[in-house]
């Protein structure tokens, strides 16, 4: 993992003591809010509904032990003995006090966290593949570029003040588990005609308010130049961004109304100029950081293990749990344990401080200390030996994190919508709860098969809903909560956005509704292994919209 | 002109709060002071900025109730909310508190 290295340190101590000093000056008054706000903000600190909240930085979601049980003690000591996994790979504290931030702030740099540029007009936290570095088919890293984005990024004068805020996503597979294409820049590794690794550079993706896919500017963008391109992407869109117009200052509106192909121009002439500058990567600079990631001391070990493959017969509920939360590791005798953070009925993303020390313990035990956060709202273990994965499950069963769901229905994305959420018009987390108990049933999980159900309180889309193969949008219509239907949209290296079914469904109807869907859905599948959105791109939307609207 | 309390939060505590005829604010919204008409609506907007400047809350809003049992009532689910709690977890917010009234859900 990355470690901090003195100017790392240095920043985030003396940040925290600025903050303090930020504090003292608001609650004596020489700060008044409008003076106090964006200094806040530039901390990661909100005023929602109930309280302020403080959203933590998980850069491209790695995490240690050592940081796991700190955000666990932290939960407890200024919270209410839980805290919530966001969309983008970031932990959120719902209740601090506003005048023990600046010591909530100091744990955190203990174990070298912060809120820096988590909120704001920046660039946000660089997200990333949860499965970087173990995947079997990973071209690169990664984790390393994006932790080169971070340094590049962190406090960087010019782009401290953009139109909107930026938020950038690495993918280093083939198949795309970042979401990249529905992110202001998306990097997906790729290999050009000689082999060599580098980024596809996907641009001005984004949902919210305008759901856009990303286009491609630049097909293949060699390593060393990873960064004065960027610079060359964020210097346009600074200068050329809509400052005047909230709803229209992000980059996806900005490449929409000039063409994908003049932006890339522009890009390409900016770039022109900084191309050879000191922003130019060096081999040795990118070695040096992929250093700091460089693979555990893996033992060596033979492909499906006997003892692993034993219990496996012995026991059909680890049986169940391996076929949904396991994923193939790039290590013969390893693999990639998921732990999902939705049990039926449970709150997505949310964990309390118990389970946030257990699984610490647990990685210590059986992960090399590591864990990873995933913008779907749920924890991996990267690195766990076959033969370990029996005990692990019954550890995470005493924390109860062993639901067998990774990938169905129930293993939902919601955002905290109007339970917690100051722009939120409709609520998110009971319905995703309602959904979860009326699916509760593995088998009939199972027999639905892989289907990604988001949910979003409001337009701003932090649940995901455009995405969603089935996509819940919270409106507001005249004081009560409805909810806006999509079908078909995907995250991945196919991104589509969702159709709108037709009109919305009351809170009460909106489980019906999504039980319609997923009914119908069987129904008109051809057979079991057609999945939802085989059976979405070949059918289309009229057979649903006639179950949905039949009654009304 | 529809029946109106003033609603902020504490600056300190992040809390919402409500401001009552006695001048205090309070985490309740039964003890909130309603007006009917422009001049209490200026009268409470007068109050809220005086506690910004006071350093006791931030964001004072007027919003929106309506009158039972001459206890003032939110109207929308947002504001039914705020005077709560989160609907997910009854056991935080002020729905968790002793004495909250009406605790448990939105209704």
């Amino acid at each position: 993992m990355y470690r901090y290295d003195e100017f790392d340190e240095t920043l985030v101590r003396e940040r925290v003591e600025q903050f303090r000093g930020q504090v003292r000056r608001r609650v004596s008054g020489d700060l008044t809010e409008d003076q106090f706000k964006p200094l806040r903000l530039m901390n990661g600190l909100y005023l929602q509904l109930h309280a302020y909240m403080l959203r933590v930085a998980i850069p491209y979601g790695t995490l240690s032990s050592r940081q796991l049980r700190q955000l666990g003690t932290i939960a407890r000591r200024y919270d209410k003995d839980y805290a919530h996994f966001t969309t983008r790979q970031n932990i959120q504290y719902n209740w601090p006090r506003l005048e023990e931030v600046p010591d909530l702030l100091s744990d955190l740099a203990d174990v070298e966290m912060h809120g820096i540029q988590t909120s704001g007009n920046c660039i946000r936290n660089v997200t990333a593949d949860q499965y970087a570095g173990v995947a079997a088919d990973e071209i690169d890293d990664p984790r390393i570029y994006a932790e080169i984005i971070r340094q590049w990024s962190t406090l960087h004068p010019e782009f401290s003040f953009l139109p909107r805020k930026f938020k950038i996503a690495v993918t280093g597979t083939p198949h795309d588990r970042a979401a990249v294409r529905v992110h202001d820049i998306g990097l997906h590794i790729r290999r050009n005609e000689a082999g060599e690794a580098g980024f596809e550079v996907i641009v001005g993706g984004g949902q919210g308010r305008t759901p856009i896919i990303g286009k491609t500017i630049r097909d293949f963008l060699p390593k060393r130049h990873l960064l004065s391109y960027l610079e060359a992407i964020l210097r346009v869109y600074n200068q050329l961004g809509r400052r005047d117009n909230l709803f229209k200052a992000r980059i996806k509106i900005l490449v929409n109304a000039v063409g994908p192909d003049v932006f890339a121009r522009m890009v390409e002439e900016e770039w022109a100029h900084i191309k050879d500058s000191p922003l130019a990567l060096p081999a040795d600079e990118i070695a040096r950081i992929k250093a700091y990631f460089a693979p555990p001391l893996y033992e060596a070990l033979s492909a499906d293990q006997p003892a692993f493959v034993a219990k496996h017969l012995e026991d059909p509920a680890f049986a169940r749990w391996v076929k949904t939360n396991v994923a193939a590791h790039k290590q013969p005798g390893y693999a990639i344990a998921n732990i999902s953070l939705k049990p039926e009925g449970g709150i997505p993303g949310d964990a309390t401080a118990e389970q946030m020390e257990g699984l610490a313990d647990l990685a210590e035990r059986f992960s090399f200390s590591e864990i990873r956060v995933t913008h779907e709202q749920n924890l991996v273990l990267p690195y766990v030996r076959q033969i370990d994965l029996y005990a692990l499950w019954q550890g995470l069963g005493e924390l109860d994190l062993d639901s067998p769901n990774l990938g169905l229905i129930s293993d939902m994305i919601a955002c905290p919508g109007l339970d917690y959420c100051n722009l939120a018009n409709a609520r998110s987390i009971p319905v995703a709860q309602a959904i979860s108990r009326r699916f509760a049933d593995l088998k009939r999980q199972h027999d639905i098969g892989e289907l990604k159900l988001k949910i979003s309180g409001c337009i701003n889309a932090c649940g995901h809903h455009h995405v969603g193969h089935i996509g819940i949008l919270g409106v507001d219509k005249r004081g009560e909560e409805f909810y806006q239907i999509t079908l078909g949209g995907s995250a991945d290296e196919n991104a589509a956005l969702g159709d709108i079914v037709g009109p919305s469904f009351s809170y009460d109807e909106v489980v019906d509704a999504v039980e319609t869907i997923v009914d119908a859905y069987l129904d008109l599948r051809e057979d079991e292994a057609e999945a939802f959105l085989q059976t979405y791109a070949r059918v289309g939307l009229q057979p649903f919209k006639e179950k949905l609207y039949a009654t009304h | 002109m529809s029946l109106k309390v003033i609603t902020a939060n504490l600056l300190r505590e992040g809390d919402v709060v409500y401001l009552a005829a006695d001048g205090t604010w309070s985490l309740w919204l039964d003890d909130a002071e309603m007006v009917d008409g422009a001049d209490g609506a200026a009268r409470l907007e007068a109050a809220g900025e005086k506690a910004v400047t006071g350093l006791l809350v931030i964001g004072p809003y007027l919003m929106d109730v309506t009158e039972e049992a001459g206890r003032p009532k939110p109207i929308g689910t947002r504001e039914k909310i705020r005077a709560k709690g989160p609907t997910t977890h009854l056991n935080f917010g002020k729905q968790a508190m002793h004495g909250a009234s009406g605790a448990g859900g939105i209704g």
